[in-house]
């Protein structure tokens, strides 16, 4: 067999696998009893097994092999899980995430894991016998016909039970002329999903999708509504002659032969319910974002394809063009103004606009992507560094663009690394200052408006002021002056400064010679911006703000004399005209009064050097008030031109750092227009 | 142009500024372009004229002229602009004209003399003799440098 068309294929799913693997092991650490969390990584082990010895990667299949030896004699209680076996199956994950790599890389996937190998075999020789032949008996998938349940969804259904969920059995029969029944199925799980949890199907989801049944399709649904309100809201669904719900019982999954490793896990659970329960709704709760997710989409088979990457990129660039010409249209119609012409502009630029949104979120990727690969790294840093943490992610699923994901990953790395070596004090200085011995560091993504934030706190020491700014007047970052009025914020962000570094040891883990002004200026050159508070004694936070998309931006254009400016959108809050008179002088600062606050006037003009024949004299003004933060600044221009949308350029390698200069973009015309960087014109 | 150096000649393109001739490697050159609408760039050395759109490409322009200190020309038709890379940084150069295509042979060019004299002494890899006509041959990075 040809196997090479789908060696990309194997390693995308050989890396999910992984990841799937590194996750549940984190949390079979935090929950060495929860047993479901092993059967979960034995599933992802399983197939990797079987993907890597289709594909003839044997030393890939072999650990696998044996890594899945110990998962099962795990899951079957002949080993219990000990921080030594974990850290040996961790061992190996990471032995299988290099193999991957190289295979990507276009080795052979070969790799002396001798060591793992022998380690895994004493772990399973140790405490289980016959462990590796039970594990070539073990059903990884379920291709049964009828609906019967193997152990991993009893032990679903069992502890579903506990939680009051009722489990049925669900025969939905179709009218003999129904025409999509591909449609109905899927109209059916659609009400299912609203309501619980689908775990079971026969035929399975691949078949109802391919219409491979007669008239009636079997479901095994998890929910808390009542039966008889289930079969109403089925039926709804046009061309369904029938619903039959039956429930399923404790006892009927019982008599089953391998049932004794659930069974022995449910009397526990029984006998040690006060402890048993509370882990199980936790790991549930811990588990809600990711697994039922995972658990609804299969069902539905969630209709998905692999893109190339490449390809979303060309289909980028082609629709940057295209809209670099739209606002050529746009400005030959507004000129020519002709009805018919207007009209098919517009109804054009409206689909563009469609089409627009529908690539820019093609192109989107959770931050989940870069998100994890932390939970191991905070592992090792914390056994590096002899500290205890723990790392909480929250709003892992938030999209960005993929030109930011790219980039934003090792801005990350670096600040966490920093927060865990810097901020996270040891264990006993710890529990000296009457604090938990774990310190906590949270990594949370959210979006707000245009922007996707991303904060990185820790409950650790926080930053010593008085060190920070002895040491930035000793390296000469800022002068004795400028101290004097700086602001406790002002003086945390001094950190960034280039030319600051405070470590005092160089540690392997944040001390190698780089210090956090790369970060800053790597998400300065993502259009975003990165801010410190930090409470000394009791944590900081690092705050990133991040722009949604680097490729396509709303704009306001300006007109100074000749010269258009583009100033983005989102720093905009609002254009007026105001009277001379209105100018104020204060401190040799022209300002304005807007809405009862006084914000300092910047004559773009000035700023930009432009050059003027004769001076303006004119008694009206156009002002556009930006913001930074919470500051504001009147930017003073000769004329408003319009909103537009506009593909953001680059102005090149030769000319960087232009003062108040972003970027360009080319307008409708085929001229270009410079964009207005307003951070840089507010201080 | 370490390959050119290698062979025996050198295509190069000449242009002309203030009556006296000039090469780059062909190999350097992307395109001549007609001026066209130059979007000024603020708070750039003089020399640096602005950016156009070259087929979607934002590309920074130098005037050459500005850049060796001569005076602006009055002529502006035969201007013409250069687009070379350097580096794989695009870059325009405004030069009076542009209208040569030549091969020299590598023996043919000699070091600058000492005394040439003028500003862009520092921008001048050698000279080229070809007939009757001095070719002077530009070191396009020390051009860029600022």
């Amino acid at each position: 067999m040809d196997v090479n068309q789908y060696l990309e294929m194997f390693i995308e799913e050989s890396k999910e696998h992984l990841q799937a693997c590194s996750e549940h092991l984190l949390e079979l650490e935090k929950n060495p009893e929860d047993l479901t969390i092993v059967g979960e990584i034995f599933r992802s082990a399983h197939t990797l097994k079987g993907m890597s010895a289709t594909m003839g990667f044997e030393d890939l299949a072999n650990l696998t092999h044996k890594m899945e030896n110990v998962l099962d004699a795990i899951r079957n209680e002949k080993i219990v899980v000990t921080p030594e076996i974990l850290d040996v199956v961790f061992e190996s994950v990471d032995h299988l995430e290099e193999m991957v790599m190289d295979i990507a890389a276009g080795g052979d996937g070969k790799r002396d894991v001798t060591g793992t190998v022998a380690l895994l075999k004493q772990i399973e020789s140790g405490e289980a016998i016959e462990a590796g032949e039970v594990a070539e008996e073990m059903p990884a998938t379920i291709e049964n016909t009828q609906l019967t349940y193997d152990d991993y969804e009893k032990s679903i259904i069992l502890q579903s039970f506990e939680q009051a969920f009722n489990a049925y059995e669900i025969a939905v029969s179709l009218r003999e002329d129904c025409l999509l029944k591909a449609a109905r199925v899927m109209m059916v799980f659609q009400v299912l999903e609203t309501e619980g949890e689908v775990i079971k199907t026969s035929p399975s989801v691949e078949s109802l999708e391919e219409e491979q049944f007669d008239q009636t399709f079997h479901i095994a649904f998890l929910t808390q509504t009542a039966s008889e309100e289930l079969q109403a809201k089925i039926m709804k669904v046009s061309e369904v002659s029938e619903v039959l719900i039956t429930a399923i019982e404790a006892e009927q999954l019982k008599p089953e032969e391998k049932q004794e490793s659930v069974e022995q896990a449910t009397s526990k659970a029984a006998s040690e319910k006060a402890t048993q329960t509370e882990q199980v709704a936790s790991t549930k709760k811990t588990n809600s974002a990711k697994t039922p997710a995972k658990k609804a989409a299969a069902p539905v088979g969630n209709k998905t394809i692999r893109v190339n990457i490449e390809r979303l990129d060309i289909l980028m660039n082609l629709f940057e063009e295209l809209v670099i010409d739209r606002g050529r249209l746009q400005s030959i119609s507004s000129e020519v103004n002709h009805n018919e012409l207007n009209e098919t502009v517009e109804r054009m630029s409206r689909v563009m606009g469609d089409l627009q949104n529908i690539i820019l979120t093609m192109r989107m990727v959770p931050v989940e992507t870069v998100f994890n690969r932390f939970p191991k790294m905070i592992r090792q840093l914390s056994r590096e560094l002899n500290k205890k943490i723990s790392l909480e992610i929250i709003g892992a699923e938030t999209e960005l663009d993929r030109t930011v994901i790219d980039e934003i990953g090792d801005p990350l790395v670096h600040l966490i690394r920093n927060s865990v070596d810097h901020g996270i004090e040891s264990p006993a200085e710890r529990a000296a200052n009457g604090k938990p011995e774990e310190g906590t560091v949270v990594l949370r993504a959210y979006h707000s408006g245009n922007h996707v934030f991303i904060e990185i706190e820790d409950d650790g020491a926080g930053i010593n002021k008085d060190k920070v700014l002895a040491k930035a007047l000793a390296k000469g970052v800022v002068t004795p002056e400028q101290a004097e009025t700086m602001s406790d914020k002002q003086i945390n962000e001094l950190i960034l400064a280039s030319g600051f570094s405070t470590a005092e040891v160089i540690s392997d883990v944040s001390g190698r010679g780089v210090g956090l002004d790369v970060v800053k200026t790597t998400i300065e050159s993502l259009g975003g911006n990165i801010s410190i508070d930090s409470i000394q004694g009791s944590g900081s936070v690092f705050s990133i703000q991040l722009p949604l998309t680097l490729s396509i931006i709303s704009v306001m254009l300006v007109e100074i004399e000749q010269e258009i400016y583009a100033i983005p959108l989102s720093s905009i809050i609002e254009t007026s005209i105001i009277k001379h008179e209105e100018i104020l002088n204060a401190h040799n600062q022209k300002v304005i009064n807007y809405r009862g606050t006084v914000v300092p006037l910047v004559f773009l003009e000035d700023i930009f050097e432009v050059p003027r024949p004769e001076p303006k004299a004119d008694d009206f003004h156009s002002v556009v008030v930006v913001r930074k933060g919470e500051k504001l600044a009147g930017l003073v221009v000769d004329s408003f031109i319009g909103q537009q949308e506009i593909v953001l350029k680059s102005l090149g390698d030769y000319l960087t750092n232009i003062f108040a200069i972003s970027g360009a973009t080319i307008l409708g015309n085929g001229k270009v227009a410079l964009i207005v960087d307003c951070n840089a014109l507010i201080k | 142009m370490s390959t050119a150096i290698e062979q025996d000649n050198m295509k190069v393109i000449v242009f002309q500024l203030e009556n006296k001739e000039y090469a780059i490697p062909v190999s350097n050159v992307q395109g001549i372009e007609r001026l066209m609408h130059i979007t000024r760039v603020p708070k750039t050395p003089s020399y640096v004229k602005g950016v156009i759109n070259l087929r979607g490409v934002v590309t920074p322009i130098i005037d050459l002229r500005d850049r060796f200190n001569l005076p602006a020309t009055e002529n502006r038709d035969t201007e013409r602009i250069i687009i070379v890379s350097i580096r794989n940084t695009e870059v325009g150069f405004i030069v009076d004209s542009a209208n040569d295509v030549l091969d020299i042979k590598m023996s043919a060019i000699e070091p600058q003399p000492e005394v040439v004299g003028s500003e862009e002494e520092e921008f001048i890899s050698g000279v080229a003799r070809l007939d009757n006509r001095l070719l002077i041959l530009l070191q396009l990075e020390k051009v860029l440098n600022t």
